[in-house]
C-alpha cells in the first residue's frame, strides 16, 4: 500500500511541476490577495495585526479550492478515472496518495504565506511547536475533506463551482480552530491553544478515515 | 472449453436507456470477435460491462471466470481497455505515463517502454509532454499502456482511428499475437474491411441486442462482415 501511495503522491507532484499551475497560479493569486488586504487595511491603524492569523487561513481554504479542483480535474479528463479503476491500485491508496501530495502543496504554499505576512504585515511568529502542528493538522483537514468533496464532485459539470460551496461551509471549524491557534502561537491572544489543534486532529482523522472508506463508491459513481 | 466473456440476457441501464437491452453471447479463448453495428447500438457499452465498468441491471455475465454482477472490480485488473478517451495525463511525458500507468498495473518501468517500442513510438518522441503529440502518435501510446498490463481480455473500441496505415498493420499485427497466446479480443470497429481481416469472428449488434449470430465456421469471414 505504501508502494501505491507514493506512486499515486509522486504522480501528482509531477503533474503539479510539469504544469507549474500552483506556482505559476496559485501562489501570485494567494500574495495578491494578501497584498490587496494590506491596501484594503492599512497596517498602520492596527487592524491588520488583530485579523492576521484569521486572513491567512481564508487564504489557504480559497487557495485549496484551486489546488483540490486541480488534483481531481485532471483526474476527470480524458477518461482517467476509468482508467485507475481498472489498475490494482486500491482506493484507499489512492485517495491517501492524493491527500499526500495536497498536503505537500499546501504546506509549500503556507509556508510562501508565511513570508508574505511577514513582509506585506510585519507580522513576527513565535510559538513555532504549536504553529508548525495546527499548520499540519489543518492542512490534513482540509486535503482529506477536500480529496473526499473533489472525488465527489470530479465528473460533474458544474464541478468548478461546485466545489467551493460544498467545501468551505464545511471547512469553517478548521478555519476557527486553526485561527485561535495561531492567534495563541502568536502571542495575539492567551489561551489553550493545544485544544484548538486537538479539535483540528480530531477533525482531520475523522475525514481521513471517512475519505479511506468512501473513496471506493466514491470513484464508481464519478 | 470454458468462455471467457459469457452473457446471458445481459442488461445494462444508462440512465433511463437500454443500453444492452438483453445479450446472449460467449467468447472462446483466443477468440478475435469484431462487434460491429451503427453508432449508439451499443458496442461501447458491451465493452465497458465486460471490463466491469458499467453494472449489469439484469442478467447474467461472467468475464474470466468472474460474475460482473457480484465482483466486476476483480475482473478489471485482468482485462485492457481501449476506449475513445487516450488515460494519458496531458502533463506528464510519455515516459512518465507509461511508467505509472505500468506500475500501477503491476507491471514493471521495463514493460512500459518495451510497449512503446512495440506500437512504434519513436524515442524522440518519448520526453515530450503528451499535449504535443498528435492524436495518432497518443493513440500508439494508449495503446502502449495498455499492452503493457498483459492483460487477458482486450476490449478495443475503433482500435484503428486515428492511426496511419503503419500503426494499423502494429495493432492487427498486436491483436494476432495476443490472440496466439490465448488472450481474447474484442473490438468494435466501422472499418469492416480492415477489421475483417483481422477477426476471428464477427457478431452484429443492433439496438443493444445482438442480431446476427457469428458465421459459419467456412464462410469468409471477410465477405461476412462486409455490408
Amino acid at each position: 500500500m505504501i508502494r501505491d501511495v507514493a506512486l499515486v503522491a509522486g504522480k501528482d507532484l509531477r503533474l503539479e511541476m510539469r504544469s507549474r499551475v500552483g506556482i505559476g497560479q496559485v501562489v501570485p493569486f494567494a500574495l495578491l490577495v494578501l497584498l490587496l488586504f494590506a491596501f484594503a487595511l492599512d497596517p498602520e491603524r492596527g487592524v491588520l495585526d488583530r485579523v492576521t492569523s484569521g486572513l491567512f487561513w481564508m487564504v489557504v481554504l480559497f487557495c485549496s479550492v484551486l489546488f483540490i479542483q486541480r488534483s481531481f480535474g485532471v483526474e476527470a479528463e480524458d477518461g482517467i478515472i476509468d482508467a485507475l479503476r481498472l489498475t490494482g491500485l486500491s482506493a484507499p491508496s489512492i485517495y491517501i496518495g492524493k491527500v499526500a501530495a495536497l498536503v505537500v502543496e499546501l504546506l509549500a504554499l503556507e509556508v510562501v504565506l508565511a513570508v508574505g505576512v511577514a513582509i506585506f504585515y510585519g507580522t513576527t511568529f513565535g510559538g513555532f511547536p504549536l504553529l508548525l502542528t495546527a499548520a499540519v493538522a489543518a492542512t490534513l483537514g482540509i486535503a482529506g475533506s477536500g480529496s473526499v468533496y473533489g472525488a465527489l464532485s470530479a465528473r460533474l459539470r458544474t464541478r468548478d463551482t461546485l466545489l467551493p460551496l460544498l467545501l468551505l461551509p464545511l471547512l469553517a471549524p478548521v478555519l476557527i480552530a486553526a485561527t485561535r491557534a495561531f492567534e495563541v502561537g502568536m502571542g495575539r491572544e492567551a489561551g489553550q491553544g493545544w485544544s484548538w489543534v486537538a479539535l483540528l486532529g480530531i477533525f482531520a482523522l475523522i475525514y481521513l478515515s471517512l475519505g479511506a472508506l468512501l473513496f471506493r463508491p466514491l470513484m464508481e459513481d464519478a | 472449453m470454458e468462455s471467457v466473456v459469457h452473457l446471458r440476457s445481459a442488461v445494462a441501464v444508462l440512465g433511463r436507456f437500454p443500453a444492452l437491452a438483453g445479450v446472449d453471447l460467449d467468447v472462446d479463448p483466443g477468440e478475435i470477435l469484431l462487434l460491429r453495428g451503427p453508432n449508439g447500438a451499443g458496442k461501447t457499452t458491451m465493452l465497458r460491462l465486460c471490463a466491469g465498468l458499467t453494472p449489469l441491471s439484469s442478467g447474467e455475465a461472467v468475464v474470466l471466470g468472474v460474475d460482473l454482477a457480484r465482483q466486476a472490480h476483480a475482473v478489471r485488473r485482468r482485462v485492457g481497455l481501449l476506449g475513445h478517451a487516450t488515460y494519458l495525463y496531458d502533463d506528464l511525458t510519455v515516459t512518465e505515463n507509461l511508467d505509472f500507468w505500468a506500475r500501477a498495473s503491476g507491471a514493471t518501468t521495463a514493460d512500459g517502454r518495451a510497449a512503446l517500442d512495440r506500437l512504434g513510438v519513436a524515442h524522440r518522441l518519448w520526453s515530450l509532454p503528451v499535449h504535443a503529440l498528435s492524436a495518432g502518435q497518443r493513440r500508439r501510446v494508449s495503446f502502449a499502456a495498455m499492452v503493457a498490463r498483459r492483460p487477458e481480455l482486450w476490449l478495443l473500441d475503433e482500435p484503428h482511428a486515428g492511426l496511419d496505415a503503419a500503426g494499423r498493420d502494429i495493432i492487427d499485427g498486436l491483436m494476432r499475437e495476443a490472440s496466439s497466446v490465448g488472450a481474447t479480443v474484442l473490438f468494435a470497429s466501422h472499418e469492416l474491411d480492415r477489421a475483417g481481416d483481422v477477426a476471428t469472428r464477427a457478431v452484429e449488434i443492433v439496438g443493444g441486442t445482438i442480431t446476427s449470430p457469428a458465421p459459419p465456421a467456412d464462410a469468409p469471414l471477410a465477405a461476412a462482415v462486409t455490408p
